[in-house]
């Protein structure tokens, strides 16, 4: 019952599609014309690109054979942590697509589009319970946009006080994108180190804290999978020298129901509605990364905002202290969709079960696996687990052959070489959304990669042998880049 | 809950591996001033087939129930365009829709194969040699060419027509305004155009950046405005919001742009009351490794077969940290799969007659507004959209219009002051000659 599922499927090879179509073919049914050619100054007109011609189905089949090479959280499990990989419901994208929403401008009249300000300001209004936060700008177009959005944020509230400041204290177990977000806002980073237990101590933090300090960005649950337990008392120390504290939410997924963001001393917390609210990744987006705030950062929000006057809503953009305005429009709307409906669906039980699944999933992986990989902190984990290839790398095996291992039992590996402060760290987000069954069957793949690498080594150095492809040079890619055809 | 596929059973084995006792157990490490002692307040939750109804509702509060809503003829930065169905069947590929970002490239060659062949699309359509797997939208890679141009030069002026979309240019302002980057707003000429003449002898100008087709809808002497980027040693933008354009006009490559950059809603991707959308960016090769975004290259596998992979990591921020080239570490990528879709089924003929066709309505509905004694106010040429001055009683008629389920395009004075009772007009495809004639009786009636 346990046998893990190779894969054993059949893929088509497809060329580029300008390898393929001859002109004179279409797969586009041009609208009738049905007025005269206006004139064209032939200054002004190009030749136009060289697209190749194709018919409908040749497009078709072109994609549809393109997509049989992807794996997807439908194909299967896909422990990707801090990913938050969770199944992403249908009726959501039939939601999202609803022509009343999919056509809707947005420069439409308030009075034209009443329907989708409602489903915004609920959203708000949710987001703000789920988090214990007091306000929420669903303007950010992913996470990072979100953690620009919170640095931002910090930096118009010091302007505000007419304050100066030139660092912000980051981590060494955060996000990646922490100190690219904090540098547009020309803040230095200050790095701390977690301490022995994978979290930080209040000692740290008040050895660099100073006054020209704007705050700390601190990921919680952090991205060892371990809850920061000095949060309030680390905020108290930041709140005392006058800085803020931004907390990187893309682990909510963890604590949804469970923990009071407003009462551990968050001043301001980016989420991730791709990750914990269920909508998709979209092999790379578009994602939508909400920023949520304390009381006292509610002025300097992004613009516009959703106002409701006498039952009726509209935008508004008179904030004179607001940051300004981030997105094109006022978000990823396609993607609030489909938050709001999975919140819907779900409930506040729903949600709380959720974090509490999550949890207890990647706990179980981390019990079932920790005799085979070594287990830097073995301490209880929130929503992921991290791992090393101490044990495998006496055979000279990495964590990058194990996670190509895992590709040939039919298993998206897990995140590898990540957070940094794991030396060959693989990093496992089973989600909530995985049952015990398929667990079991990650965990039974993984049981015989480890013991692969002692045995036969070269199985796993070879891999993968599955797959479209096998094992592609990166480095060629690098050297001699080659980004359009 | 069918999301949620444990047991009491499973979850009580679990446990027990776990070796705790109860599922708060699994919390303890959380202290308790962190604990929440009450229960979110959300509402009840609903079936499948609540949802559907409650969102099929919420939909709806709008009127004009027909394809797109009201007739409108309202550009602005989000266009009304035919999306084939083939399309919206293909996006629904879940192998597409539920992957994450290609980290893996074996078992991802499909988002990649697919990104490498949207990047050379929009290169060919730009003009310019490279482009990038995509950025947030149009707004976004703006200020990320910006940013992008001012590492490049090393220096920290930059300059803006004020035909470029208000919106964008507030969203640039966000993101180097902390940072403290001079920007310097160019003027509109009578024509529409923007006046260049002012930067003559600029000192320490990074990037000129201008939007063609601009706001107004005015094609802009790309030409003549790169030429003076040379004379400043400045490096030089072309943004647009409608890429259609470059199905019937001179791409910006073609006429000196550096960087071509802006939004790709356009090409098959639904309105969806303003995003996602999908941020186009492209530009001259020897700039490359300065470019912000993910970038999908050619390689070749272990037994020398063609493959797609990440490349050029070295520029982003799990590697360079504070000094990437962007905090950015996404793209739009089912928007950019939209695109090359789009780009894919239109092929090179059909973008080509699709164009000419939404170039032909907008002169369509220009010259019989022109005929019936409205004035036009920017004589420069036009694609899809354009600018009519209405008389100054015209709000009555715009309110009278929306009754009807018209939209009269977009009141320009909130952006523009001066520009009072001035409306801007689109017409794409989707706009037939008997809604542009009923339209042209409504407003002279």
């Amino acid at each position: 019952m346990n046998k893990p599922l190779a894969p054993t499927g059949l893929n088509l090879d497809e060329p580029l599609l300008w390898e393929m179509g001859k002109p004179g073919r279409t797969g586009f049914s041009m609208p009738r014309r049905d007025v005269e050619p206006h004139p064209l100054d032939d200054d002004l007109a190009g030749e136009g690109p060289d697209f190749p011609d194709l018919n409908e189905m040749g497009v078709v089949r072109h994609y549809t054979r393109l997509s049989q090479w992807n794996f997807g959280v439908d194909t299967g499990m896909y422990p990707l942590g801090s990913c938050t990989m969770k199944y992403n419901p249908k009726i959501n994208e039939k939601c999202s697509q609803l022509e009343g929403f999919a056509g809707l401008h947005p420069m439409l009249p308030a009075g034209m589009t009443q329907g989708a300000l409602h489903l915004m300001v609920e959203l708000e209004r949710f987001l703000k319970e789920i988090t214990g936060m007091d306000a929420v700008s669903l303007q950010p177009a992913a996470g990072a946009q979100g953690e620009l959005a919170g640095m931002l944020l910090i930096h118009a509230c010091l302007k505000g006080r007419n304050e100066t400041r030139n660092k912000i204290i980051i981590p060494d177990t955060a996000h990646g994108t922490n100190p690219a977000s904090a540098a547009l806002c020309g803040y230095r980073p200050v790095r701390i180190k977690s301490g022995g237990k994978g979290i930080l101590t209040p000692d740290a933090v008040l050895e660099v804290m100073d006054e020209d300090t704007a705050g700390i960005m601190i990921t919680n649950p952090n991205t060892l999978g371990l809850f920061e337990a000095h949060i309030k008392a680390i905020s108290d120390i930041v709140h005392g020298k006058g800085g803020q504290v931004y907390c990187d939410g893309a682990n909510m997924n963890a604590i949804m129901g469970m923990v009071h963001m407003g009462n551990s001393g968050v001043d301001v917390l980016h989420l991730n509605l791709h990750k914990t609210f269920s909508a998709p990744h979209g092999g790379g987006g578009p994602g939508s990364g909400p920023v949520c705030v304390a009381r006292h950062l509610e002025p300097f929000l992004p613009v516009p905002r959703i106002l409701a006057k006498d039952g009726i809503y509209h935008l508004s953009e008179d904030f004179p202290q607001s940051l300004g305005r981030l997105h094109s429009f006022f978000g990823n709307f396609g993607v609030l969709i489909k938050a709001y409906a999975y919140i819907l669906s779900m409930g506040a039980a729903g949600l709380t079960k959720s974090s509490q699944l999550a949890v207890l999933n990647a706990n179980y992986i981390k019990e079932k696996l920790k005799s085979v990989f070594h287990l830097p902190y073995d301490r209880p984990c929130m929503h992921e687990c991290v791992f090393s290839d101490k044990f495998q790398r006496e055979r000279k095996i990495t964590t990058l052959d194990m996670a190509k291992r895992l590709m040939d039992f039919g298993f998206h590996p897990p995140t590898i070489y990540f957070p940094l402060v794991v030396d060959g760290a693989m990093m496992i987000e089973p989600t909530e959304t995985e049952s015990l069954e398929e667990i079991d069957r990650f965990v039974a793949a993984c049981r015989i990669v480890a013991t692969e690498a002692m045995e036969s080594p070269d199985l796993l150095r070879e891999a993968p042998k599955r797959c479209k492809v096998e094992r592609l040079d990166e480095t060629l890619a690098c050297r001699q880049p080659c980004l359009v055809g | 809950m069918r999301y949620l596929p444990h047991t009491p059973e499973d979850i009580a084995a679990m446990l027990q591996v776990v070796g705790v006792e109860s599922m708060a157990e699994l919390f303890s490490m959380v202290p308790d001033e962190c604990r929440r002692q009450d229960t979110p307040d959300l509402p009840e939750p609903l079936t499948e087939w609540e949802l559907d109804a409650h969102m099929a509702a919420l939909s709806e509060k709008r009127p004009g129930k027909s394809r797109g809503g009201p007739i409108a003829f309202l550009g602005a930065g989000r266009y009304d365009h035919f999306i084939p169905e083939s399309i919206n069947y293909l996006l629904g590929r879940s192998e597409f829709t539920t992957a994450y970002t290609p980290y893996q490239p074996e078992m991802s060659q499909g988002t990649l194969q697919a990104i490498y062949e949207y990047q050379t699309l929009a290169s060919r359509l730009l003009g310019l040699e490279v482009a990038n797997a995509s950025l947030y939208d149009g707004a976004s890679a703006l200020a990320e060419a910006l940013l992008m141009a001012m590492r490049i030069t090393r220096k920290k002026k930059v300059a803006l027509s004020r035909a470029i979309h208000p919106h964008y240019r507030q969203v640039v302002q966000t993101y180097l305004g902390p940072a403290g980057v001079e920007i310097v707003e160019l003027p509109c000429l009578e024509n529409g155009r923007t006046d260049i003449s002012g930067l003559q002898g600029v000192e320490d100008l990074a990037v000129m950046a201008v939007q063609s087709p601009n706001f107004f809808g005015c094609i802009e002497d790309l030409t003549a405005v790169g030429n003076m980027c040379r004379e400043n040693d400045a490096l030089f933008i072309t943004a647009f919001i409608e890429p259609l354009a470059y199905g019937l006009l001179k791409n910006p490559g073609l006429q000196g742009a550096h960087i071509a950059c802006g939004e790709g809603q356009s090409l098959g991707i639904p309105r969806w009351f303003g995003g996602p959308g999908l941020g186009m960016f492209a530009c001259k090769r020897q700039y490359m490794r300065n470019m912000p975004g993910r970038l999908v290259g050619q390689t070749l596998d272990k037994q020398g077969r063609r493959g797609f992979v990440l490349t050029l990591a070295t520029r982003e921020q799990h590697i360079r940290r504070e000094k990437a080239t962007s905090n950015i570490c996404t793209n739009s990528s089912l928007c950019a799969l939209s695109a090359a879709m789009y780009m894919a089924s239109l092929g090179g003929t059909g973008i080509r007659e699709l164009a000419r066709l939404n170039y032909d309505k907008a002169g369509y509905l220009k010259q019989t507004l022109q005929q019936a004694g409205f004035r036009i106010p920017f004589d420069s040429p036009v694609f899809n959209e354009f600018v009519v001055e209405f008389p100054p009683d015209f709000e009555a008629t715009y309110n009278k219009l929306l009754k009807k389920n018209m939209v009269a395009g977009l009141p320009l004075s909130p952006w523009y002051p001066e520009l009072k009772h001035h409306y801007l007009l689109c017409v794409t495809e989707t706009r037939s000659r008997a809604q542009m004639d009923a339209f042209v009786k409504e407003v002279t009636s």
